[in-house]
């Protein structure tokens, strides 16, 4: 029994760098654990019942292409971009949203694989709830109002429910007559991300947490804006039919198509899609900055270093190329926004490509602008302008879709 | 029976390595023909006073390493042997060690007493050998002093070795009476009191029921507190060692005696002798390290609700305690700072102060600043230091309002202390003391940094410099820029102050490393550590700057690799720089791992890093192999599926790793390892699994392995199980019964202490992963009817944890997850078996209403797939 030994830790930080980099390892593991975890929870055969004999097709085998490097959202991004103020908010919300294709054909599979919905007429956000307070912001990220709310974390309360960290983000529009958010899409929700989940799991969870806040109740002292959720419905005839037709207590602004398997891409996705006529949105044809349909089809696309002129896609689809003596006169840089009026030559296509657009230099683009057009809008507007895609095509393509279905198969008689 | 051995034990002992040799082959046969009767010689050879002293203490020493060993398994096999050993030989050996303790020879009977306390403790917890404590005490009184001597030695032996639910309360009695009256100062014999005295040190775990007593507690203290004025050292240092043992212990029966400890404590700090006075510092520590427990269990809310409640000893003692202390700063040893072994009373006075201030936090400045005021511009180097580590050392406790705005006064004196300082001594201490700084009053946190514009220019010029000081000095500037990078972490992703100095730093910091004293003073560990550091808390902007360290780590470390016919000593250093080589990258892969962008370019380098980290499981060091590990285990997760291309080469790394029980962390990580591979792989990891899981399975019905790695294994399981889906099919019918066994083990702890019962969660959660994974990877597919059988058993398991009310958050979190994910899969063929689980109802509701926000998240989970389940 001799005297023990007493020595203590002297000038030494308690805890070494080699157990600091094991303890990181593991955090990291167990992070990747629980990732791999949800995303296996979150496929798709959770929403599709056991007793259906024909299984759809794991989403995640369709090949989906590859996001921007940046706009990897990953669950620590987000908590961490719920935090960000000012410019980088902006910056970072900018790129965010998903943003439908305009739907230029209509897609196989319609009522298997597609919900619709009207869409509010309004500005499209991302409403972010954290911190007791809660901020939408525009499209180009800019913020539209900032505000107590019943979502989780919304407002200062004393009943909180959950952690004051928690944060939730929800895509929505804003619609301005009856000052409602209607919620489109779900992104996170009580710092659970939805970012991996099929849209037919999000839209579910967006259908049962919703209205537990409180969010859907009228406006009070801590919740400014009423929150509501839009009808949703699966993509046959009837589903159709009812978005198309149906009464929404909102100005429609055209219909979404949402493919049931997608997830949560940021950016412009072909899966999901927006489609409009004079039926069901005011806005079909653009209009110019005096709310006058122009006579001629106007386009707002991005200046290259080497003078292409593209769309917003990725990678871009180029209508155009400017001379240097061009752009010097106009004092035009790379990345600068430019309008343009698509003249009476409009676009020629050789085997399904574009081939020549005849463009006329309009002018910059307004500075709200965070994006050149997209291919599918300028075509959009385009066959709008010239031989639109219309409701009776979409029917049309449901009932073929049917018909296949329902085609007995083939069978020689040789009796 | 006996057996002549008195000349071959003499033998063991010779210089002559060939007598030796014979002499222990002849001992090991002995053994092996023999063992009753080779024990009972050693015995008798031990207790025989006719005998030479010599093979009287190694005839007692290989009897005890008889009894007991350091490795669990075979420490439990040699436990069996002796229980299942012929009665009448055990009776007669432990007749021998009793009769030893009566021998003339000192060696004899000290070895005999811990031999006896082996024994004592195989035998004790079985109910075997009732009549020790009895025998031990009889007539103590009445013993000659040498006798005495060695039974008080034995007691306290018995007490270090036997669990106090051993003993019962009746005899922990009689051990405390006869122990506390040989420390009592009627008793003249000093090695008997001495004796006395470090038993009651290991004695003490025995005495609650007496410390409950007031009386009882009175006398002890007394006692305690009379020996620590013995005129004989050994005694007074083994009373204060009685008395830091008792403030830790028994901290809430303190407060009668605390004024009179105090001015004990006081005295021999003063005067006394350095052992004694480091001991009676260490009780201040101690108390300090108690008060700080017990004000964090209160936590936030200061309910004051703790088991113990708090007696602010500390806060009390402040006015006398501090100036104490600080006096005992200026007694530093010349050269401690080069002595990594030194431990003086400055040391230990400086630690304590920083303790102090840890407990009372801002009361603790208005006694300190005085004393640095005074000091620190004084001419004698001791004087400046003492005021220097002085304010290091409390700089956390004390509120950062309270400590920002000396703190931004005296940055500056140090800095140019740091520079100009003629001493060393003085230098290593303010370096340190900087470090200190930026560890607690620098960071997001913090509202009014220390750090500015103005001033981050000459800092870091500062610290570059003093890092090319004497090693001790550089390494403290290593550690200050190490908590400043670190200050920086959140700084957010764009742009972090430190960019601009990002180059000249890693330059700096390389430079380091090739000095050739780097070796002293852990200064090149401290090098890499920190480069580690500011890797980690790098930004974007420097992407391109940690992307050109690659190629320079890797040089270093391909030359360690190249290196030929080194010493043992010159390897054992080369495989610790592969250590920190392989620790960097791993930082450097997790970095640039982390963005897309940054990873696209790094990637080129995969190839090579990983030819180099194979290389390096050539060697045979542990941490090597570890860091190694952990390297690719970061870079298979950056690769993805495309590490399957290294999988040819690294698999029988993988599985070596996997088979490494002696290195328990290498298994350990080698298993987290996997899981990574697995996220990476996926299904393409399924040639590898039958090796894997194979040796997983070994790992798990191995004894040897430690047991911290056995959760891991089961979360692993999942792993494999989440990655390669129903071909999990083949391994059910091993895995499911392994998890269904450790399931019951886990289920039921009743008695178990805190360290056990956090083993059993972490061993749950791992169980609980291994299921889920397992229920996850079947989902889907065609086979999910073979989980079927397995769902009773499940539902049991989660049924039987939910009713012990033990489980912690993250087992509450992943149980409930469990049932869901069973839910999920198994859907309406279990929707009857779930509606029978009490887990459905009542821990389900339970979960859904917690203020654990992700177990709510997993138990609104869970709601939603039994609803299908059950509904279809």
């Amino acid at each position: 029994m001799a005297p023990h030994d007493l020595r203590r830790p002297f000038k030494r930080a308690a805890i070494s760098d080699q157990q600091r980099r094991r303890e990181l390892s593991l955090q990291r593991q167990a992070q990747h654990r629980r990732d791999a975890q949800h995303q296996a929870r979150c496929l798709a055969s959770f929403l599709n019942p056991h007793s259906d004999p024909d299984p759809e097709p794991e989403p995640e085998t369709t090949p989906e292409p590859e996001p921007e490097p940046t706009d990897s959202p990953k669950e620590l991004d987000v908590r961490h971009a719920s935090k960000l103020k000012g410019a980088e908010a902006r910056k970072w919300f900018a790129r965010q949203l998903m943003l439908p294709e305009w739907m230029i054909d209509v897609p196989d599979q319609l009522p298997q694989d597609w919900y619709v919905f009207a869409r509010p007429a309004g500005k499209r956000c991302f409403v972010v709830s954290s911190n007791g307070t809660t901020v939408s912001r525009l499209r180009n990220g800019s913020m539209l109002h900032h505000f107590p709310s019943a979502l989780p974390s919304g407002a200062r309360t004393k009943d909180s429910s959950g952690s004051a960290q928690s944060y939730s983000i929800l895509d929505c529009i804003f619609h301005e007559s009856d000052q409602t958010y209607y919620v489109i899409d779900m992104v996170c929700w009580r710092e659970y991300s939805l970012y991996d989940c099929t849209a037919e799991f999000r839209f579910f969870w967006l259908s049962s947490k919703l209205a537990e806040t409180g969010a859907c109740d009228p406006p009070s002292q801590y919740h400014r804006y009423r929150f509501s959720p839009v009808p949703v419905y699966n993509c046959d005839q009837a589903g159709l039919s009812a978005a198309y037709t149906g009464a929404v207590p909102y100005v429609k602004d055209g219909l979404l198509f949402y493919n049931k398997h997608a997830h949560y891409q940021t950016g412009n996705t072909p899966l999901a899609l927006v489609w409009k006529d004079e039926n069901c949105s005011q806005y079909v044809i653009d209009t110019d900055s005096k709310g006058q349909v122009p006579s001629q089809q106007q386009v707002v696309l991005e200046l290259q270093d080497n003078g292409n002129l593209s769309t917003s896609d990725d990678p871009p689809v180029v209508f155009g190329c400017l001379d240097q003596a061009f752009i010097e006169q106009t004092e035009s840089r790379s990345g600068n926004l430019l309008r343009f009026a698509i003249g009476d030559g409009g676009l020629n296509f050789v085997d399904g490509k574009l081939e020549k657009a005849d463009l006329h230099y309009l002018g910059k683009s307004n500075r709200a602008r965070a994006f050149a057009d997209s291919y599918s809008k300028v075509m959009f507007q385009y066959m709008a302008r010239h031989s639109p895609l219309r409701i009776d095509d979409l029917l049309a393509s449901i009932n073929s879709s049917n018909d296949q279905e329902n085609k007995p198969s083939d069978v020689e008689m040789v009796g | 029976m006996a057996m002549e051995v008195t000349q071959v034990l003499l033998n063991a002992q010779a210089v002559d390595g060939t007598v030796r040799k014979q002499a222990e082959e002849n001992l090991k046969q002995f053994q092996d023909q023999n063992l009753p009767s080779f024990l009972f010689s050693l015995a008798g050879e031990l207790s025989n006073d006719d005998k030479p002293v010599e093979s009287r203490k190694l005839a007692g020493l290989i009897l005890k390493n008889a009894l007991d060993a350091k490795e669990q398994h075979r420490k439990l096999e040699l436990v069996q042997r002796w229980l299942s050993l012929d009665p009448s030989v055990k009776t007669q050996i432990k007749a021998c060690l009793l009769k030893t303790l009566s021998s003339p020879a000192l060696d004899a009977r000290s070895t005999a007493s811990q031999v006896i306390a082996k024994v004592a403790g195989i035998e004790l917890p079985h109910k075997q050998w009732p009549e020790l404590i009895g025998l031990l005490l009889s007539n103590i009184h009445q013993l000659p002093a040498n006798t005495r001597q060695a039974t008080l030695e034995t007691l306290g032996y018995i007490c270090e070795e036997v669990s106090p639910d051993a003993v019962e309360q009746d005899h922990v009695n009689k051990i405390l009476t006869a122990v506390v009256q040989g420390m009592n100062s009627s008793e003249s014999n000093n090695d008997v009191r001495l004796a006395a005295t470090r038993a009651l040190y290991n004695a003490l775990g025995f005495a609650q029921a007496n410390f409950s007593n007031d009386m009882e507690r009175d006398y002890i203290m007394r006692v305690v507190c009379e020996a620590t004025l013995s005129p004989e050292l050994r005694i007074r240092q083994a009373a204060f060692e009685c008395l830091v043992a008792i403030s830790s212990t028994y901290y809430e029966k303190l407060a009668p005696y605390i004024h009179d400890i105090f001015n004990i404590t006081a005295k021999a700090v003063k005067e006394d002798e350095e052992p004694v006075a480091l001991q009676a510092i260490e009780f201040w520590s101690s108390i300090c390290d108690e008060e700080i427990d017990i004000l964090e269990e209160y936590g936030g809310d200061f309910t004051g609700d703790s088991d113990v409640p708090c007696f602010y000893f500390v806060k009390q003692a402040l006015p006398v305690l501090v100036p104490m202390l600080l006096e005992t700063l200026l007694k530093q040893d010349e050269d401690q700072d080069q002595d990594e072994g030194a431990w003086n009373i400055a040391m230990a006075g400086g630690t304590c102060l920083g303790l102090v201030a840890r407990t009372v936090g801002d009361d603790v400045v208005p006694l300190v600043m005085p004393f640095i005021e005074e000091n620190i511009t004084k001419p004698d180097w001791r004087q400046r230091e003492a005021a220097t580590y002085a304010f290091g050392s409390i700089l956390e406790g004390p509120s950062p309002d309270k400590l920002i705005p000396l703190v931004n006064i005296a940055l500056n004196f140090m800095l140019t202390a740091l520079m100009n300082d003629p001493n060393n001594h003085v230098k290593d201490t303010t370096a340190w003391t900087l470090g200190r700084m930026f560890e607690f009053l620098h960071g997001s946190a913090l509202e009014t940094p220390i750090i500015t514009q103005a001033n981050i220019q000459q800092i870091i010029n500062v610290l570059l410099q003093s890092m090319k000081d004497v090693p001790n000095v550089a390494e403290k500037a290593c550690g200050a820029l190490y908590f400043l990078a670190q200050g920086y972490e959140d700084a957010g992703s764009s742009s972090s102050p430190l960019t601009p100095f990002f180059q000249e730093i890693v330059q700096a910091l390389l430079t380091v490393t090739h000095r050739e004293d780097a070796g002293e003073s852990r200064l090149r560990t401290a090098a890499y550590e920190t480069l580690n550091e500011v890797v980690r808390c790098s930004t974007d902007e420097t992407a391109s700057m940690v992307l050109q360290l690659i190629p320079v780590i890797m040089m270093e470390l391909h030359q360690t690799l190249e290196a030929q016919k080194l010493s043992s000593d010159e390897r054992e250093k080369q495989n610790e720089l592969q250590g920190l080589l392989c620790g960097c990258l791993q930082v450097i892969i997790q970095k640039l791992g982390s963005s897309e962008q940054s990873k696209y370019v790094f990637m080129q380098y995969a190839d090579q890093m990983m030819s180099l980290f194979l290389r390096v499981f050539a060697s045979r060091s542990a941490t090597a192999h570890e860091e190694a590990m952990l390297a690719i285990g970061a870079l298979a997760y950056a690769t993805g599926a495309d590490f399957v291309k290294y999988m040819p080469e690294f698999y029988r790394y993988l599985e070596m790793g996997l088979q490494n029980f002696e290195d328990y962390q290498v298994c350990a990580i080698t298993v987290g390892v996997v899981g990574d591979i697995c996220r990476a792989l996926e299904d393409k990891i399924l040639p590898y699994c039958d090796g894997i899981m194979t040796q997983l399975l070994k790992d798990l019905s191995s004894n040897q392995l430690h047991r911290s790695v056995k959760p891991p294994i089961f979360s692993c399981f999942g792993d494999i199980a989440l990655a390669i889906g129903e071909n999990f099919e083949k391994y059910l019918i091993y895995a499911m019964p392994m998890l269904q066994s450790a399931a019951e083990l886990s289920a039921h702890i009743s008695g178990a202490d805190d360290d056990m019962l956090e083993y059993t969660n972490s061993l749950r959660n791992g169980i609980l992963e291994a299921y889920s994974g397992i229920f996850q990877g079947f989902k889907g597919s065609s086979k999910t009817q073979l989980l079927m059988p397995y769902a009773p058993h499940v539902l049991q398991f989660l049924d039987s944890l939910y009713m012990e009310k033990d489980m912690d958050d993250a087992v509450s979190k992943t149980a409930i997850g469990v049932l869901g994910d069973l839910a999920d899969t198994l859907g309406s063929n279990a929707g009857p078996l779930i509606q029978q689980s009490v887990s459905s109802k009542d821990f389900l509701s339970e979960c859904l209403s917690s203020d654990d926000h992700l177990i709510r998240e997993s138990a609104e989970w869970a709601k939603l797939a039994i609803s299908r389940a059950i509904s279809f």
